[in-house]
């Protein structure tokens, strides 16, 4: 099966049917999506034994360009559902892939994409159990979008919610930030760098069962992915109604990264992550939490990266290194290069 | 990172604001009310604001945010062209970052983009020219745009353009001048300034004699000031120095970029392709004569402006906008009447809300720390 997608594969028909056996029944591999039945039916024993809550989140993945270094959108359309599902505490089980593809997508592009898919979900122990395909007009979309829904189970006991977080908490990333960004900026080819920076984009299932079991009442926890650190910080100052304080020099960032940001006056803080997430624990609760990802290979460079207090209430205060003090609030759209 | 972070070093600043203590109680006059600074240009204030700059200072410094932001201070009206010149179905529109979200009477040019017009971000005039280079069918016209900093490369990309013949390639020159527009400030009646920084990058280009009259006319002490947060607080030592010295003249900090004699190779292609205009309108300051240029009959043929219509309509600033108060330092940016009611950086009014580097955004974005720390001092 060579060349590209036409419309007939989106029509219903043997090549849609020889597209799905083939590509993705065949690339996904797993008992429930080979059933082929309209829809993934799944034992409620096994997901009560689990935990006493479904999550349940979706979203949609556009990236341009399709491959990037050290990623690509299917490893992106996998890691992101499923690490909106860690970060509830949820332990991400199952998720479905509807693909719209442009005609004229060369067929290699998909199985690439495929493969890719199917490896980050084997990493992050779920299984793709149903899935959708459209094909629209060259022009209509661009090569490839993605939806992922995922659906996780959260033991009982765990609260984590962005409300939770009180004076004297302690706040925890768990790696470098803006690799993501900047990867994406790289790849765009507007900077031809010679150390590229590759992309940070990792499941966050794992990681997170480590630190639940070090710590089982973390109070607040997400990914920073659009918006940044920043906007993640944001949320949290927000919804608690108090103030979170950021170090500066805590702050874990790649030379290049900030190499990359200097150049184009752009600000680390608001760069895009897929494999980072942010989380505020009670302060006793710091150190064993740190230590718990730090273990973790996704969470090696893990840092803790500053502290909640009363007031100004929902606001984000960095501490520069240099001494003096800024707030640190939602960017008002893109973030744009300035212009000197 | 080197290179970068000795000049962020915090022990470093420590000792440069200790050492500004020591020098105000010399400065006649400096208990009797703030000393005003102005830097002239919005790179300098970026960083004041990013560094938190403001708060570290002593009460008695009071540093003005001047009007050298070029995104900032383009009229409505200017907008409006780029929007109309970049809807023409023939034409590549391109232009720098930050000039994308500068809304125009009825749109920015992001709208446009939305709508239709093919609108293309660069990083600079040569990506331009490569486009036009890739697209012969096309016209791409350039948003040229800046100070003295950014007219180098521009001029030099037309000279490139008319060295290789390439005939779908136009400016929509925005460029304007810093000279007349440092005099427009000194020459007005409320003006309280006591010393100034001057421009780096804008230095670099044109060196130091042009800014001698600020000091040898006016008086004023003038410092050429880098871009890091210790480049500042240097220049703030050392014009604080001139001050207790009772003396007045151009120094250079930011001698590791800027030649006394400035880019005499820049200046010469500048030279060769614009030519002042009578008059430039400027957003929240009026119209300045001398404070922009044009390009030279010789390349009309490179000039958007000649090229094709464009309206050219002059839209007056909003009246309740005060923009022009805040830039002489008469006010400070919260003192405003529309200030973070009807003027925020989601629906700018005025010139100063627009980019991240106008004094009034930059305080909303950042500064509400700093805000607080000045009411506290004054009241």
């Amino acid at each position: 099966m060579n060349g590209t997608i036409t419309l007939a594969h989106g029509a219903g028909g043997r090549a849609m049917r020889e597209l799905i056996d083939t590509l993705f029944v065949g690339g996904y591999g797993n008992d429930l999506l080979a059933a082929l039945e309209d829809q993934a039916r799944l034992e409620l024993d096994a997901l009560v034994a689990r935990g006493d809550r479904l999550a349940f989140t979706t979203d949609s993945y556009v990236v341009d360009p399709l491959f990037f270094p050290g990623g690509d959108i299917g490893k992106l359309a996998i890691t992101g559902t499923v690490n909106d599902l860690a970060v509830g505490g949820a332990r991400p089980l199952y998720l479905s892939c509807g693909m719209i593809l442009e005609e004229g997508l060369p067929l290699d592009t998909l199985r690439r994409v495929v493969a890719s898919m199917k490896a980050t979900a084997e990493e992050a122990g779920v299984q793709i159990v149903t899935g959708d395909t459209k094909v629209v007009h060259r022009g209509a979309a661009d090569k490839l979008f993605i939806n992922t829904a995922g659906i996780g189970v959260i033991p009982a006991g765990v609260d984590i919610r962005a409300a939770r977080a009180r004076p004297g908490d302690r706040i925890l990333v768990n790696g470098w930030i803006g690799d993501h960004g900047a990867a994406i900026v790289d790849a765009r080819g507007e900077l031809a760098l010679d150390n590229p920076v590759e992309t940070d984009c990792q499941p966050l299932g794992g990681l997170v069962e480590a630190m639940l079991a070090a710590c089982p009442d973390i109070h607040c926890l997400r990914d920073a992915t659009r918006g940044g650190l920043a906007g993640v910080l944001n949320e949290f100052a927000t919804a608690s109604g108090s103030a979170l304080h950021i170090d500066e020099t805590a702050l874990p960032i790649r030379d290049t990264v900030r190499g990359v940001c200097e150049i184009l006056g752009l600000d680390p803080l608001y760069l895009a992550n897929e494999g980072k997430l942010v989380a505020i624990v009670a302060p006793e609760d710091a150190e064993p939490v740190l230590e718990a990802m730090r273990a973790h290979p996704a969470g090696r460079d893990a840092a803790i990266i500053g502290e909640v207090t009363e007031s100004p209430a929902g606001s984000v205060i960095l501490h520069t290194g240099f001494g003096g003090e800024r707030i640190v609030d939602l960017l008002v759209g893109e973030q744009l290069p300035r212009i000197c | 990172m080197k290179f970068v972070d000795e000049f962020r070093d915090p022990d470093k600043a420590r000792a440069l604001i200790r050492e500004i203590e020591t020098l105000l109680p010399q400065i006649p006059r400096a208990d009797e009310r703030p000393l005003q600074i102005m830097e002239f240009c919005g790179g300098h204030t970026h960083t004041i604001f990013r560094y938190g700059l403001e708060q570290m200072l002593p009460g008695a410094i009071e540093l003005v945010h001047g009007p050298g932001c070029p995104v900032c201070v383009l009229p409505m009206g200017r907008v409006d062209d780029c929007v109309a010149l970049a809807e023409r179905p023939e034409v590549i529109f391109t232009t720098f970052g930050d000039a994308m979200r500068v809304p125009g009477s009825k749109k920015s040019l992001l709208q446009a983009k939305a709508e239709g017009a093919d609108v293309r971000m660069v990083y600079s005039p040569l990506d331009a020219l490569a486009l036009a280079r890739a697209n012969p069918d096309r016209e791409v016209i350039f948003f040229a745009l800046g100070f003295e900093t950014t007219m180098p490369s521009t001029a030099l990309t037309v000279l490139a353009a008319e060295r290789e013949g390439i005939d779908n390639f136009s400016l929509f020159c925005n460029h304007i001048t810093t000279v007349p527009t440092i005099k427009a400030i000194l020459d007005s009646p409320d003006m309280q300034i006591d010393a100034f920084l001057a421009p780096g990058h804008v230095s670099m280009v044109v060196g130091e004699a042009p800014f001698r009259f600020v000091a040898e006319d006016y008086g004023k002490p003038i410092v050429v000031t880098g871009f890091e947060p210790l480049d500042i607080l240097q220049s703030l030592w050392m014009v604080i120095r001139q001050l207790a010295e009772g003396r007045c003249e151009v120094e250079n900090q930011y001698r590791r970029i800027v030649p006394p004699e400035g880019n005499s190779a820049g200046l010469e292609a500048v030279a060769k392709v614009f030519e002042l205009r009578e008059f430039f309108e400027w957003r929240g300051l009026g119209s300045i004569d001398h404070s922009g240029v044009r390009m030279r009959e010789e390349y009309a043929h490179f000039d958007a402006e000649r090229k094709f219509p464009v309206p050219s309509l002059k839209i007056a600033d909003p009246r309740s906008c005060q923009c022009g108060e805040v830039l002489k330092g008469v006010i400070r940016p919260w003192e405003c009447k529309v200030y973070g009611r009807q003027c925020t950086p989601q629906t700018p009014m005025g010139a100063l809300m627009v980019s991240s580097e106008g004094a009034c955004a930059a305080y909303y974005q950042y500064g509400r720390l700093a805000v607080e720390a000045q009411r506290g001092k004054t009241g």
